[in-house]
Parts: structure tokens; C-alpha cells; sequence
């Protein structure tokens, strides 16, 4: 177990810049999670961690060691790949030993660390097994069991989960939340899937174009991203946006006006932003509700209805053509072509300027803010 | 169009592929089976029923005693089987290292030295006999078994290569990142992960290699002619005269020269296990 360090890592191919100095530091025991869309970088800051790839620019520490020139064996870090890549003409039990072995480890302590890694995946019945004769889940633990037995200093796991069906994805993700639980390993972890981050992350990472957008606690996303990115990619349905217009600038407060005319007085601190400048309001389709007990207020065209049971989806046309989600409660009677309002207290609201960065909020309520 | 038209067109359709293949199969093994049954004819049988099989009164072993007894046959069959064996040892060995350097490595001129490599597919070696046998004369190696060993290493080596290169394409790319995480260093890689992966590729190489070898009548007979070296076509040789050919004798000793590529053939068929990268990755 250890601790990581990413001190501005450059990564070019050739001419071609995917990463633009990218600085984090994990903790010991810390479970870090790179979650970002395609081609964001996230692939390859892992697997500039696990040495796969070199640097272009930057350090990078393990421990408080210089890693940058040392080869994948010599990091003292254990990979999962997202094709669990085991070893097709092996057992599950030499899965597992082969690096030890190679290792010069005593027989007994290797069999020992292997009994123990299949106990807690819950391989012991199928060590003697070839990966062909397992299912996609087996595969995958026999993978995870390869990287505990190395007792590495910090585990890299490379979307373990993208190769499993949806309720085999669940399963597996509560398995791995529980081995960090029981192994209080330092773990990075790549997904594109903002749930597994959610659920499984001290720390998200979230990264766009080759740079980290913001770092913090899955709660600290959810309640304050610092960009629109962030906002949007982080919690599911996505964040609905709208532009809307300042129509006044208070101290700590601002008026917009809302598509379809209603204003609203929302509690942000603009700073030098002028009337009549458009922003883009945010709002989380699960914090509107049907009705207008709230500050803010829309109004628009029913779309679609999606029923899932405990919810209804009600996607809205608004005045100005765009779309928002409201999550309705599931006995919700509305149907298509209905004309609804919806509203949110105004506490939950997000503004972002013409850049996607964020205003401050002022007096952030309890309902809507990370602080515990 | 019903079920039943399909499966009717299916079955003549594979009538036909069986047909054609069953075809090429009897004229590939007719002669073999020639070979092998005038082996054990006398002379007059041979050559009053050639095609027929031996009876009562044609059958004979006095091509093998011939053969046995007059000339030094154990000493061909020695020479042959190690000049293919030691021959597929080092070929397989050296290509199997140079796909893997040319496949997994990165390094400038790789493409180039592949296609380098490449040539020697398309060029017969016989074209540079000459300047070979000049070669082993200046080395002083005329007359040794090393000699055909160097020469068939050089034929066989660019098509091993070839071949095992696209095999090696084949392997995951994660498994070896997977190996190299795993703390395995680049030759335990190749040798515990990569060759066991690539076992039908070897097989395959090891019978395209052997095959040419055994069956060589053109080095033999320039580089080592001599005495004790003779392999077993240039042995049979003698048996070829200019106005009498000893057709039992002929007969004979071929028959006995198919057993050992037979063997190894049906050692290295046994490897061309398919699917066996089944289950490394999904």
C-alpha cells in the first residue's frame, strides 16, 4: 500500500498531445477513480502508471519513489485488464502463482497467498479450471485474484467491469467495493460509466481532452461541479441546461429569466457578469418536481414519458426549443402532448458562464450540498 | 424457397467438395500406395503387374534384404534424421525469436527488415548454389552434415518467420501487458507465454520446414556426396544405375524413408490443436 503522485504528466504521441499535464495525488488507501468519455486521456494516465506507457513530461511517484524510468515488475503495482487477459494455457491456480513463481517466492508462502486471494473471490472450487471453462465473471475474479496475490502497492484496474452484463456488473461491483473494504489497498480505477464512479470512488477524477476537469468526493460532483462538463457527464438522467439571461445583479443574488418568461431569483454571486449577459442554467431532472412549489419555474410541452416504475421520466419542450427531464413520481398521470410546469427549489439550480465554468452558489441548503 | 430445397442444394453441394477432394486424395496416395506394394514384388512381378498387389507367388522381401544388407542404409537414415531435426530445432527457434522481436518490438527499420526477410520466400535458394558451394568449400565444411544443416536453416528460416509473425499479430495485446505487470520478464514471456499460445503455428512450420528437407536430392549432392554423409534420396541413388535400376531395391528403401517423416508428421499433427487462445480474453 502506498501512496501516488502525478506531478504535471505530459503524454504526446508524436505531434499529438493527449495528455496536458495532469497533477493528482491519491492517498494511501484511497480508492481513485479516472471516469471520463472516450479519448479522454483516462486510458492512458493508467497505463502511464502501470509503465506501459512512457512519459513525455512530468513525474510520477510511487511511495515517494521516482517510478518514471522503472519497468511495469519494479513499480510494485498490480493491473486488471479490461479483457481480464488471463492466461489461456494455465489453470486458475497457475494464473494466479505464475509471477510469484517466477519470483523465486517459497512454494508454501505462494500456495498460501493463492488459497487466500480464491477465498476471498470465491475461487476455491475452481482452481484447477482452465479460463476457457469459466464464465465471464469467474474470469474476471480469477483476473482481480492475479493482482491481489502480488500484494502490490497500488492496484490499476482498466474498466473491469465493460466486458460483464448489467447484472453481473452490479454483482461484481459490490465485490470489488468490498475487497477494498477488506484490503485497504490504494486502488486507481478507469471507467467511462459515471455510476461505477459514484458507487465506488473516495476520490472521481473526471477528465475531458486530456485534462482533469475537477477532483473530489462523488458528493462534492454531484452538488458542486466546477464546470458544465462535470455537471452533465456526473448523475443520471443528465443535468438538464438552458440559456437563460441576467436581468439583475444583487448582492449575492441574481435574476434570470427562465424560458417562457418567469423570473427567478436565484442565490449566486456573479461577480462582474452584467445584465443582459446569457448564462446557462442547470438544473438535475431529480430536484424539479411537478407543480410550482419551487423558486424556479418551467413550463413546457410534454415529449416523451418513460415509466420505470418508482419514477416517470417526463422529457419537456421548452419555449426556446430546448429539453428538460423532470423525474415525476411513478403513479404520474401526465401524458404526451400536455402542457406541465415543473419547479425546483432555487437552492438547486447551477449557473455557468459563457466559458462552462461555474458561478458560486451562496448559502448552498443542506438538501443540496455535500457538506455532511 | 422451402426448408427442405435448402438442405437438398446443401447436401448435393457437399457431395460435390466431398467428391473433388476424395479425387485428390486417391491421386496424392496412388502412387505412395505403388511405392509400397511393388516394395514387395519381385522383380518380375513388378514389371509384369505393376499395378497389382503382391500374391503368392510375386511377393517378395528381397528389395528390403537388398537394401539392408548391401548398403549402409542405417547410415542415411541417421544422416537425414538429424540434419531435419537438428534443422527444425534451429529454425524453430530462431524464427519464433525473430517474429517476436519483429511483431512485438517497435524499433526503426523493422518494416524493412521484415520485408528483407520476406524475400527470401519468393527467391529459391537453388538459384545461389554456386556461390553457396564456394561458400562451404572456403569454410572447409564440404562433405559435413553441418553444411546441409547451415543451408536448409538459410531455406527454411524466411517463411518460419513469416508465418509465425502473423501468428504472433494474433495474441493479445493485453496478455503480454498483462505478463509484463505481472512481473515477467521479456524472455519468460516469450518462452512460458507466448511460445505454449503459438503451438500450432510451430507445428505447422515444423512439418512446412521438414518436409523439403527430408526429401532434398540437390544439396546432398553438391555439398555432401561423400562416403558415411549421404542422406537417404542420395543414397537410394545407387541403386539408380545408368543402364540397370534396381526398381526392388528403389522401391524398398523409399518405403522405409516415408516411415520416419511419417512419425514426426504425426507427432507435430497431434500439436495443430486449434482454439486454444480460447478464453485468454473475451
Amino acid at each position: 500500500m502506498a501512496d501516488l503522485k502525478l506531478d504535471q504528466i505530459h503524454k504526446s504521441y508524436g505531434a499529438v498531445d493527449v495528455l496536458h499535464g495532469i497533477d493528482l495525488d491519491v492517498k494511501d488507501g484511497e480508492f481513485v477513480v479516472f471516469v471520463g468519455p472516450s479519448g479522454c486521456g483516462k486510458s492512458t494516465l493508467l497505463r502511464i502508471i502501470a509503465g506501459l506507457e512512457d512519459i513525455t513530461s512530468g513525474d510520477l511517484l510511487i511511495d515517494g519513489d521516482l517510478v518514471n524510468s522503472k519497468s511495469p515488475k519494479d513499480r510494485g503495482i498490480a493491473m486488471v485488464f479490461q479483457s481480464y487477459a488471463l492466461y489461456p494455457h494455465m489453470t486458475v491456480y497457475k494464473n494466479m502463482a505464475f509471477g510469484l513463481k517466477l519470483d523465486k517466492q517459497d512454494k508454501a508462502a505462494i500456495d498460501a497467498r493463492v488459497r487466500e486471494a480464491a477465498r476471498i473471490l470465491q475461487l476455491d472450487q475452481l482452481l484447477d479450471r482452465r479460463p476457457s471453462e469459466l464464465s465471464g465473471g469467474q474470469r474476471q475474479r480469477v483476473a482481480i485474484g492475479r493482482a491481489i496475490v502480488r500484494q502490490p502497492k497500488v492496484f490499476l484496474f482498466d474498466e473491469p467491469l465493460s466486458n460483464l452484463d448489467a447484472a453481473l456488473r452490479v454483482q461484481t461491483r459490490l465485490e470489488i467495493a468490498k475487497l477494498h473494504q477488506e484490503l485497504k489497498s490504494t486502488i486507481v480505477y478507469v471507467t467511462h460509466d459515471q455510476v461505477e464512479a459514484m458507487t465506488l470512488a473516495d476520490k472521481i477524477v473526471v477528465m475531458n481532452g486530456g485534462n482533469v476537469e475537477q477532483v473530489g468526493s462523488p458528493m462534492q460532483l454531484y452538488h458542486h461541479p466546477q464546470t458544465r462538463f462535470v455537471a452533465g457527464f456526473i448523475g443520471s438522467p443528465a443535468m438538464n441546461f438552458t440559456k437563460v439571461t441576467i436581468d439583475q445583479v444583487e448582492q449575492d443574488k441574481v435574476t434570470v429569466s427562465v424560458p417562457g418568461g418567469i423570473q427567478s431569483v436565484l442565490p449566486f454571486d456573479v461577480g462582474t457578469a452584467d445584465v443582459g449577459t446569457q448564462v446557462e442554467l442547470g438544473i438535475r431532472p431529480e430536484h424539479l418536481s411537478l407543480g410550482e412549489g419551487g423558486e424556479l419555474i418551467v413550463t413546457g410541452e410534454v415529449d416523451v414519458v418513460e415509466k420505470l416504475g418508482d419514477s416517470t421520466y417526463l422529457y419537456l419542450k421548452l419555449a426556446n426549443g430546448d429539453r428538460v427531464t423532470v423525474r415525476a413520481p411513478g403513479h404520474s398521470r401526465v401524458k404526451i402532448g400536455e402542457t406541465v410546469t415543473a419547479s425546483a427549489p432555487a437552492g438547486a439550480a447551477h449557473l455557468f458562464n459563457a466559458d462552462g465554468k461555474a458561478y458560486t452558489k451562496i448559502d448552498c441548503p443542506a438538501d443540496f450540498s455535500a457538506e455532511e | 424457397m422451402s426448408f427442405k430445397n435448402i438442405r437438398r442444394e446443401d447436401a448435393s453441394r457437399a457431395v460435390i467438395v466431398h467428391g473433388i477432394l476424395l479425387t485428390y486424395t486417391l491421386v496424392a496416395l496412388y502412387p505412395i500406395f505403388l511405392v509400397v506394394i511393388n516394395a514387395f514384388k519381385t522383380r518380375k512381378g513388378i514389371f509384369r503387374d505393376p499395378m497389382g498387389l503382391p500374391n503368392a507367388e510375386t511377393f517378395s522381401l528381397d528389395g528390403f534384404t537388398k537394401v539392408l544388407a548391401k548398403s549402409n542404409f542405417e547410415v542415411f537414415f541417421y544422416n537425414s534424421f538429424m540434419v531435419t531435426i537438428i534443422t527444425i530445432a534451429i529454425v524453430l527457434l530462431l524464427a519464433a525469436m525473430a517474429a517476436w522481436a519483429l511483431s512485438e518490438y517497435k524499433f526503426p527499420g523493422n518494416t524493412v527488415l521484415a520485408l528483407y526477410l520476406a524475400i527470401g520466400i519468393m527467391v529459391p535458394i537453388r538459384l545461389g548454389s554456386v556461390s553457396i558451394l564456394n561458400l562451404i568449400v572456403d569454410l572447409g565444411l564440404v562433405n559435413t552434415l553441418t553444411a546441409l544443416v547451415l543451408v536448409y536453416v538459410a531455406q527454411g528460416l524466411p517463411l518460419a518467420i513469416f508465418i509465425l509473425t502473423e501468428f504472433m499479430h494474433q495474441i493479445p495485446k493485453d496478455l503480454k501487458e498483462a505478463a509484463r505487470c505481472d512481473g515477467v520478464g521479456e524472455f519468460k514471456i516469450f518462452f512460458a507465454v507466448i511460445l505454449p499460445l503459438i503451438r500450432p503455428a510451430v507445428a505447422t512450420v515444423a512439418v512446412f520446414t521438414m518436409i523439403p528437407i527430408w526429401n532434398d536430392l540437390w544439396f546432398p549432392l553438391i555439398l555432401a556426396p561423400g562416403d558415411g554423409k549421404q542422406t537417404i534420396t542420395l543414397g537410394v541413388q545407387q541403386f539408380i544405375g545408368q543402364y540397370v535400376t534396381d526398381w526392388n531395391a528403389v522401391l524398398a528403401s523409399l518405403s522405409l524413408a516415408i516411415i520416419p517423416i511419417l512419425i514426426l508428421y504425426l507427432i507435430f499433427s497431434r500439436q495443430l490443436i486449434r482454439g486454444l487462445t480460447s478464453g485468454a480474453v473475451k
